[in-house]
């Protein structure tokens, strides 16, 4: 190939950051909601499966169920059912939120705003529940 | 009082020229015919407050680096040819200032994503052309206009797509969506909102025609409002309203 290179300015191999891919694409509110959406929706699918299988276990023995379902009364698994409800909210209001975006022209245009405003609901929400919730984990 | 005249023997007041400043630019190379990945490199480049990004690619090409490829044409936000993401962003290279943007860090510069890469800034825009013109991106009426006349259109009727018939078919909305990122059968912002040029249009008939091919797994379903496209046109459309309007067409089953 020929050497194109025009100026002399410019050493082949000047110390250039090795980065392979390319930078993060830096969208805004938007584009994280979106991300967190994704995120807490995968969770709570797994979750569920979890949960329908757990249920289920009722209709081969109740022992096992009542087994399964005493392993969940420790402390590591309430920190869990917070992370577990905060996602749930973020979903339900981020989905609210979607669908004002997608109805109403208003919203389309303050979709920012909204975002931001779910995000007050959902702190709300989580300070009235997490330390009720925390009190009954840990308060026996 | 006297009129307060330039004294003779007093230097002429010098209006101080703005003096140019050193600005790095992190750009993402990749030659095909020797370059099996895409790589980093930097420039230092002396640049104004006024300048543009698209200045700073000029001097590197024409100063420093012949071999730096990128495409542009009108230089002044018309053609669309020099979209790319700076510091993370689609932009328009020719209407990006230095001004705006943090010059204390280096600015990096790299092809716009989720299409094919060529080489440095340029990629293949096939794909994103390819789904513009599945949309029937023009105007189909059953009726001829009255010999001699055009077509009558109110000020009302045509301010409701106004918005999409800016669009300069840049690719910076399609490629800033993660959708059409992971997807890309998806049409994309632009082929969306050049659909919804002509949907809303009272003088064309074939709404219908265009709101099926929409309605398509790869359509309008798959837009997942994360306002990218929005941010990043250059042409200041509300993108992500323009497809929520096609949305809400669809379901309705016309324009
Ligand atoms: S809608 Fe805006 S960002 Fe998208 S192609 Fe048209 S001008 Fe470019
Ligand atoms: S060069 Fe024409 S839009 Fe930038």
């Amino acid at each position: 190939m020929p050497d194109s290179t025009a100026g002399t300015l410019q050493t082949p191999d000047a110390p250039a950051k090795q980065r392979p891919g390319g930078t993060l694409y830096r969208g805004n509110e938007g584009m994280w909601s979106w991300v967190l959406h994704r995120i807490t929706g995968v969770a709570i699918f797994f979750f569920l499966l979890v949960h329908i299988l757990d249920t289920s276990l009722v209709r081969v023995s109740p022992e096992a169920y009542n087994a399964v379902i005493g392993t969940y009364q420790t402390p590591i698994m309430g920190l869990g059912e917070v992370a577990l409800v905060g996602a749930i909210v973020f979903h339900a209001f981020n989905g609210l939120r979607i669908i004002l975006v997608d109805f109403w022209s208003w919203a389309t245009r303050h979709q920012k705003l909204l975002f931001w405003i779910v995000v007050g609901l959902w702190v709300v929400t989580m300070l009235g529940f997490t330390p009720r919730h925390l009190m009954n984990v840990f308060g026996h | 009082m006297s009129t307060a005249t330039l004294e003779a023997d007093a230097p002429a007041p010098e209006i101080e020229a703005p003096k140019p400043f050193t600005v790095t630019f992190i750009i993402r190379r990749f030659d095909p015919d020797t370059d099996a990945e895409a790589r980093w490199q930097d420039f230092d480049v002396e640049m104004y407050a006024t300048d543009r990004i698209l200045d700073a690619l000029h001097k590197i090409k024409w100063e420093q680096d012949g071999s730096l490829t990128f495409r542009r044409s009108c230089a002044h936000g018309v053609c669309g040819s020099d979209a790319m993401r700076i510091n993370g962003r689609n932009r328009l290279a020719c209407k990006t200032l230095i001004k705006d943007l943090d010059i204390t860090k280096p600015i990096y510069i790299e092809a716009i994503k989720g299409l094919p890469l060529e080489k440095d800034l340029i990629v293949d825009m096939e794909p994103f052309f390819q789904s513009f013109r599945e949309v029937q991106p023009f105007l189909q009426s059953a009726t001829a206009p009255e010999p001699g006349k055009e077509r009558v259109q109110s000020v009302a009727q045509r301010a409701i797509f106004d918005d999409t018939t800016k669009c300069i078919l840049c690719a910076a909305c399609t490629s800033s969506c993660p959708v059409f990122w992971t997807d890309g059968q998806y049409f994309g912002p632009a082929a969306i909102v050049n659909a919804h040029r002509f949907i809303f249009d009272s003088r064309d008939d074939q709404a219908k025609v265009r709101l099926d091919i929409l309605n398509d797994q790869e359509g309008v379903w798959r837009c997942r409002t994360t306002f990218n496209c929005t941010e990043a046109c250059p042409r200041g459309i509300e993108v992500t309203k323009a497809i929520a309007e096609v949305k809400q067409a669809v379901m309705r089953g016309r324009a």
